[in-house]
Formats: structure tokens, sequence, C-alpha cells
């Protein structure tokens, strides 16, 4: 891998002065549970207003490397920077003020099961500001509208189909209009229309709120279509970054072997 | 022997690990209590949970906790002790003892199941991580309000079995056992002091905490799936009536060997 990552230097993982940086840096983060190392000295940058996709085979750590951006986890080496702030020595409260730009879509939503979708949706509303209860449902019912779930309010999560619960996760992580989105596998399980209807929900997300995503995928079709620039992680390490149309030309063996779904190749089958 | 040694080890360590992160925990809640005017909503839901859902259950083991210690208590007294002492035997057995430990050992292992199962799934769901990323922080929205229901309801809910459970001895005594009402009642006001029901009190009021703080600690510290869940509810209840007990015996010889001595 060593090898591969020479021939192939990757100069858009390391920013000069990373507390002068307007979006998020990730340095030579390292994670290990127990004997085995998800991390290693993984470097990242995600640019203001870009939509970043991480790709890479299952169980290599992009959830990992997501949770650390909001300082869901702690790194046991590394730093992650958020418009110039360090995170991992903030105390809890700049920590809440700086969680409130973001929204995060859960692999599996997420959502709070004795709490009704528009409860959910609203829930980080009447907690962060001092509207109305009508006002919060009004803005919820809003969200919902946007994601395609006209009338579902009143709906609890364990009534709605795996789409639309991640179409309702997805109206939760909007409600405050967060200048970043993270997106864990958000059509992992879905079936081709509905995974389009979500990558379509993404593009439109960042076209009018115009805020910085950061997804985290396995599905190529989606992630050609959805991003400005993909990274591919790989052994700890983001191995490669490039455009869409960069990945789709680039010989980097590791990038090709997982783009063509090939089993033989640096990545291995299992 | 390497592997015993091991294996103690390796338990000293988990176990010192485990009071660390519950006292850290504790104090969060503590931090938090300022909250608790803004989060009343969600604290009165709890206990109203509590109390509606335990009451059945409460109102059952009370009747036959009272009834058994009269039968028994009859049974010990037989031709050495008057039974004009029946009621002070029964009422501080009651009060002290058998209301607040059984509360905490019935009502406690349910509440500490719901706390640990409820959390517990929330964990392995992400559904804590998506409250924290709404920087909304757990233990002020989860943890303080169940520790609040399960500190106040306890102690509550141990007063009406107090109540239930001498009314159900009075009736088997007079009813069953050939006792007078009257002579029942004189001996409730016999040696009653204050002390006895606030020592009662005390301890229920300890182990409400302690059920809340098992519920709580093991369910935000699940890990894995179903499985996981179900770990935690283990050792949550487990942990719960154990501690109860021993909380028990040292409450016994601060309040009644040391405060309340005359």
């Amino acid at each position: 891998m060593d090898q591969t990552h020479e021939t192939h230097p990757l100069p858009d993982m390391k920013v000069a002065d990373p507390s002068t940086f307007a979006g998020i840096v990730v340095e030579g983060v390292s994670k290990a549970y127990g004997p085995k190392t998800v991390l290693e000295k993984c470097d990242l940058v995600v640019n203001k207003g870009e939509t970043l996709v991480i790709i890479g085979r299952s169980g290599e750590g992009k959830s990992v490397l997501l949770k650390h951006m909001v300082r869901l986890l702690d790194p046991d080496e590394g730093h992650v920077w958020i418009e110039g702030q360090e995170i991992n020595g903030l105390d809890q409260a700049p920590l809440m003020e700086l969680r409130k730009k973001f929204g995060f879509l859960f692999q599996g939503a997420a959502l709070f099961d004795s709490m009704t979708i528009g409860e959910n949706v609203g829930l980080m509303l009447k907690e962060h500001s001092d509207w109305s209860e009508a006002r919060v449902m009004e803005r919820a019912s809003e969200c919902l509208r946007l994601v395609g779930l006209e009338n579902a309010e009143d709906k609890l999560p364990s009534e709605l189909s795996g789409g639309m619960k991640k179409r309702a996760g997805l109206a939760r992580a909007i409600v405050m209009k967060p200048e970043y989105i993270l997106y864990d596998e958000p059509t992992t399980g879905l079936d081709p229309i509905t995974s389009d209807a979500i990558n379509d929900l993404i593009i439109k997300l960042q076209k009018e709120l115009g805020v910085t995503s950061i997804v985290v995928t396995h599905d190529m079709p989606s992630a050609f279509k959805i991003a400005d620039r993909i990274a591919m992680l790989s052994r700890g390490k983001i191995v490669y970054v490039g455009t869409v149309e960069e990945i789709r030309t680039t010989d980097h063996p590791m990038v090709r072997q997982f783009i063509e779904g090939n089993s033989r190749g640096p990545l291995g089958a299992f | 022997m390497k592997a015993l040694t091991e294996s103690i080890g390796r338990f000293v360590i988990q176990s010192t690990l485990s009071a660390g992160r519950g006292a850290l925990l504790m104090r969060a809640i503590i931090f938090q209590l300022p909250q608790s005017w803004h989060m009343r909503r969600e604290i009165f839901n709890q206990m109203h949970v509590v109390l509606v859902g335990s009451l059945p259950l409460v109102l059952l083991t009370s009747i036959f906790v009272g009834a058994v210690t009269a039968v028994q208590a009859v049974y010990q007294m037989q031709s050495m002790v008057p039974l004009k002492f029946l009621g002070v035997m029964i009422s501080k057995t009651v009060f002290i003892e058998l209301g607040p430990v059984l509360m905490a050992l019935v009502v406690g292992s349910r509440l500490c199941a719901n706390y640990a199962a409820e959390l517990g799934t929330m964990k392995v769901t992400e559904q804590l991580d998506a409250m924290c990323i709404m920087a909304i922080d757990p233990v002020r929205y989860l943890a303080l309000p169940r520790f609040l229901a399960a500190v106040v309801m306890i102690p509550i809910l141990t007063i009406f079995c107090n109540g239930v459970a001498i009314f159900s001895a009075y009736v088997v005594s007079v009813m069953t056992l050939g006792v007078s009402s009257g002579v029942f009642i004189e001996g409730l006001q016999m040696f009653y002091k204050h002390s006895d029901l606030l020592g009662g009190l005390a301890k229920a009021f300890v182990f409400g905490g302690i059920i809340g703080m098992s519920g709580i600690y093991n369910g935000f510290n699940t890990e894995g799936g179903a499985e996981g869940v179900g770990k935690a509810v283990m050792t949550a209840v487990v942990g719960s009536a154990l501690s109860v007990l021993v909380a028990d015996y040292l409450l016994a010889i601060l309040l009644f060997q040391i405060l309340f001595k005359k």
C-alpha cells in the first residue's frame, strides 16, 4: 500500500495551517479498537461548500472517520479541525455550539422510537430556539415536505419503511439549516429508485442550502452522481482523492478494483 | 495459575473502570440538576410511568407482605410474647426493613430493567449519537428525568407499600388470627417512633438513587446489538439488587446505630 501511496501523491489531503482553514481538516487521525487498527494517521481535507464522497470497502472505517469529524469518537492520535477550531480539546459547551452547525444522517436513520416523526424533526428546534410549538411543527412539516414526506408528522418511526425513515432522518438533519451535512451510507439497503431519489435530495439540498456535504458510501453510481470530489479509504488511510472524472480515469489499482467491483486486486476479496 | 491471575487482574481493572465511569455519570447528573425545571415535563412523564406501571405490582406485593408478616409474627410470639406487641412488631418490620427493601427489589428490578433496555436500545441503534449531534446532552435529556423519577418515586411507593402492608396485616390478624382490633391498633401506637418511618424512607431514597444509576449507567454503556442489550439489562438488575442489599446493611448501621441511636 505504501508503494502505491508513493506513486500517487495526494496534494489535497493537507493544508499548511489548519487553524486558518474554512472547512474541515482531519490530521493524522488514528483509531484502534483493541488489537484492530481502524484508522492509521489518516489525513483528509473537506473544502467549504463541496460534496465530498468517501468510498471504501465495508469495515474499512468510513463511518468511524465520519464520527471523528463531529467528535462522536475521540481519536487515539491526531486532530480534527473545523473552521479553524481544533475540536478534540473543546469543552462540552463550545462543542455543543459547534454541533449545531451539523446535520447527520445515520445509516439506520436513528429516529427516536418514542417520538412521532414530527417530534423527531422538530426536537432540535424545540431545544435550541424560543419558537412556539406551532412554529416548530410548521418548520418540521416544511422539512418533511422537502423530502417528500407530506402528512407523516403524526406517524411513529415503526410505521415507516426503510426509505421513508432515511428521508425523515434527512428532514431532521436539515431542520436547523446546517452548514455541514454528514451522510452515513444514505442509500444502503434501498431500492434503486429510492436511492436515486435520495441522491437527488442530496444534490438539491447542496444547491438550495449551499451546505458542505460529506457522504460515506460504497454505492458507486450514487458517488458519481452527487460528488464534487471522491476520497477512497483503505487500510486506515485515504489512498486517493480526486474529482469524479479523475476517479473514473485513474489507473490507481485500488480505486480501479473498487469501482470495477473486481474481487482480484490489491484490496483482496475478503 | 497465570490464567487465574489474569482473570482476577482483568476483573479488578474492569470494576475500577466501571466505578470511575459510574462516578463521572453521577457527577454529570448532579451538574444537570439546575436544569430540572426546564426538563419538568419529561421528569413528570417519567414519574407517571413509574407510578402507573408499578402500582398493581406494589399493591399485590404489599398485601402479601403484610399478611405473611402477621401470620409469622403471631407464630413466633405464641406463648412467649403478649399479642399486644403484635402491632409494634409488624410496623417496625415493615417501616424499617420490608417496605423499603422489597420495594427496591421488586419495583427497582422492573425500573432498572426498563431503563437499561430503553437506553441500551437507544445506544445500539445510534439514537444517543443522534442526540449528541443535535447538541442535546443525553445526560440532561434522558438520564436526569429517569434518575429523579427513581429517587422520588421509590420513597413514595414505599409509603404506599407501608400503608397497604399494615392494613393487610391488620385485616389478617383480626379476621383469621383471633387478634382484636383494639389490641392491634394499640400495638401499632405503642412504641412508634418517627425515626423508624424516616429511617425507612431515607433507605428508600438511597435505593432509588442506586436503582436509577444502575439502569442508566448500564444502558448508556451497552455495546453490541440485541445480545448487548440483554447483557446490560441483566447486569443492571443483578448489580442494583446486590448494591441495594449492601447499602441496606451500611444504612442500617449509619441510621440506627449512629444517627437515631439514643
